[in-house]
């Protein structure tokens, strides 16, 4: 039964079992749950992978490569989950090659990731589905603060509230967006949450001192 | 959406000709938008011209905290988010945790995890339908649904001591035995649960008030449900024969027989339907279950300290309100680095805006309620 459920959650990886046996000195476990004997012959072979991802060419990678090229920056999977590391420049193309050719109908999530380090300071995630292959697919989008990367309301009308969330919680704006405001926090908030510089009892005191008439109680 | 609500009645306003253009703030002290949801109107008398969804008044920053928790310290507070139905939120959750550490909680584990689930999926549409029928006029049912969903918070109480924000698993499987004689309790408020399902349909389905109100009221068909990206009952509704359960089982319920509901219009009628249908059927997940819970221990191969190893996953669930997904990033330290979690209520939501326009201002309230959301999942 362990074993069933897990194919068919990205079915993408036909072969599970090789990827399930080279990520982690763990993955053992998933075979045989509860079962510490299953456990002790993976214990001998420490692969040390660091990150459990691993680089991927499939099908699907090939055909993603082969219609755009260098805008596809990298093809990995972790944890048997496939994504893409896309280039923003051609975000709008590549969305709807996916939701057209790929038949990847639903975006399911659109979020974003903060690494405040690297030169593009966030990771746009896009989580695709597919419901005639019943499979999903994660881009990845690298941007930076200041780059306006393409709405994808276009091809996926659930992106409008997506992109907002993200605008309203890391920054990042969107090009040709209809509508984009803040939608969780107060219109008039400065600053945007979900950032990693943005500490945890930070607030925008002014604000709530102004239209609470209180102050802060952190 | 209609941004320009405002600006537009206004404008009309000014030409003297347009007075019977108005906008209209519903909510967000309103009880039939089931929290603090405002929705501004654009109203043409009784029609509405389009609306737009104002929400945010209960955010927490529940994506926030996550960042400065734990893994298990964070578990408590996705019960907060759906708190109608905090067992599916902490499912998906522990859930999402394992498949990041590549860990799978024991089976007899996931069995009761499938049963307190479906159990749960039950009390959230018990409280959807008495609402619902309470918006719309009928107030009867929402006494009877209390009722029955009372059963199933004593259950609730009995195995983990809470009856609303549960925490009942852990990230590896379960902390708390089965108590003695909880089959013996799923199974009594299962037998005597299809007797009370028919109270219902006696009141409802055949009531041409009922039929009235909801007919053709709210229609998305499929090819809208799928670009907005609303899901769960309402996708199926529209005719889509799919349910993340039979689609991409997890926990126990490729065990299980059951059947997925569809509609064939997408109107509130028709959702009205595949929720009946959908506690039927979680009550013959649950039978089954009972059968047979196999032995064995609760808790996998899980540390005290969890620390996964950097990556990410995402994992998401058939929650009673529509896809629930957890997307977490580990930097492969003891807390995450990033949690998204994708709330099935906040995407339905934005499909009302599509399901409303050209109704009239009674409707918004059986379409808000026929959406089935839950405020504190919306906002986070």
């Amino acid at each position: 039964m362990a074993d069933e459920s897990k194919p068919s959650q990205e079915p993408e990886s036909n072969p599970p079992k090789p990827t399930d046996a080279s990520p982690a000195p763990m993955p053992k476990s998933t075979a045989a749950p509860a079962s510490p004997a299953a456990a002790k012959p993976a214990a001998p072979a420490p692969k040390v992978l660091p990150a459990a991802q691993i680089p991927l060419a499939n099908d699907l990678v090939r055909r993603y490569r082969e219609r755009f090229g260098a805008a596809i920056l990298d093809a990995l999977e972790d944890r048997t989950q496939p994504y893409l590391v896309i280039d923003a420049s051609e975000l709008s193309a590549i969305a709807l090659y996916s939701r057209d050719e790929e038949k990847f109908d639903l975006l399911e999530d659109f979020t974003a990731v903060d690494w405040p380090r690297r030169e593009k300071r966030f990771d746009l995630v896009a989580i695709l589905y597919s419901f005639p292959n019943n499979t999903r697919l994660r881009l990845k989008i690298p941007v930076a603060v200041d780059e306006h990367p393409a709405s994808l309301g276009e091809t996926w009308p659930t992106a409008n509230w997506l992109e907002r969330e993200i605008f309203d919680m890391f920054g990042i704006e969107f090009a040709g967006h209809p509508d984009l405001k803040r939608i969780l926090l107060p219109d008039g908030w400065q600053g945007h949450p979900l950032r990693k510089d943005y500490d945890i009892l930070l607030q925008d005191t002014a604000w709530v001192r102004e239209n609470l008439g209180i102050d802060s109680g952190q | 959406m209609a941004d320009t609500v405002q600006e537009d009645a206004t404008q009309r306003q000014d030409t003297l000709l347009g007075a019977d253009e108005l906008v209209l703030n519903m909510g967000p002290q309103h009880p039939s938008t089931h929290g603090v949801l405002r929705v501004k109107l654009k109203l043409d008398g009784e029609r509405v011209r389009g609306t737009e969804c104002v929400i945010g008044y209960l955010h927490r920053g529940v994506e926030k905290i996550a960042e400065n928790r734990t893994y298990q310290q964070f578990a408590p507070y996705v019960d907060r988010m759906d708190y109608v139905a905090a067992v599916s939120n902490g499912l998906g959750y522990c859930e999402a945790v394992e498949k990041l550490l590549t860990v799978e909680a024991p089976i007899r584990a996931k069995v009761i995890r499938t049963i307190l689930t479906e159990l749960q999926r039950i009390a959230s549409h018990l409280l959807w339908l008495g609402t619902h029928a309470l918006d719309i006029g009928a107030l009867t049912p929402l006494f009877y649904c209390m009722r029955e969903r009372e059963e199933i918070l004593k259950i609730f109480e009995k195995y983990c001591g809470a009856r609303l924000t549960t925490h009942a698993f852990r990230i590896g499987g379960l902390q708390y035995e089965s108590y003695d004689g909880f089959e013996k309790d799923v199974e009594r408020f299962c037998k005597d649960f299809e007797r009370r399902i028919q109270e219902y349909v006696d009141l409802l389905t055949g009531n041409s008030i009922w039929i009235g109100r909801t007919r053709n009221v709210g229609v998305l068909n499929a090819a809208d449900c799928i670009a907005l990206g609303a899901s769960g009952p309402i996708l199926r509704a529209s005719g889509v024969k799919w349910d993340l359960r039979k689609a991409q089982p997890y926990a126990a319920y490729d065990r299980y027989q059951f059947e997925i509901p569809t509609g064939t219009k997408g109107d509130t009628y028709d959702r009205y339907m595949v929720r009946m249908e959908e506690m039927r059927q979680s009550r013959l997940i649950c039978l089954q279950a009972i059968e047979n819970i196999p032995d064995g221990p609760i808790f996998g191969k899980v540390g005290k300290v969890i620390k996964p190893a950097p990556g990410e996953i995402y994992h998401s669930i058939e929650a009673p309100k529509g896809i629930l997904g957890y997307y977490i990033v580990s930097d492969g330290t003891t807390q995450p680095y990033r949690v998204r979690i994708r709330p099935p209520s906040f995407v339905n939501l934005q499909a009302l805006d599509k399901m409303i326009r050209g109704h009239l201002v009674a409707d918004v309230v059986a379409v808000i309620g026929t959406l089935d959301i839950v405020l504190g999942e919306v906002d986070r």
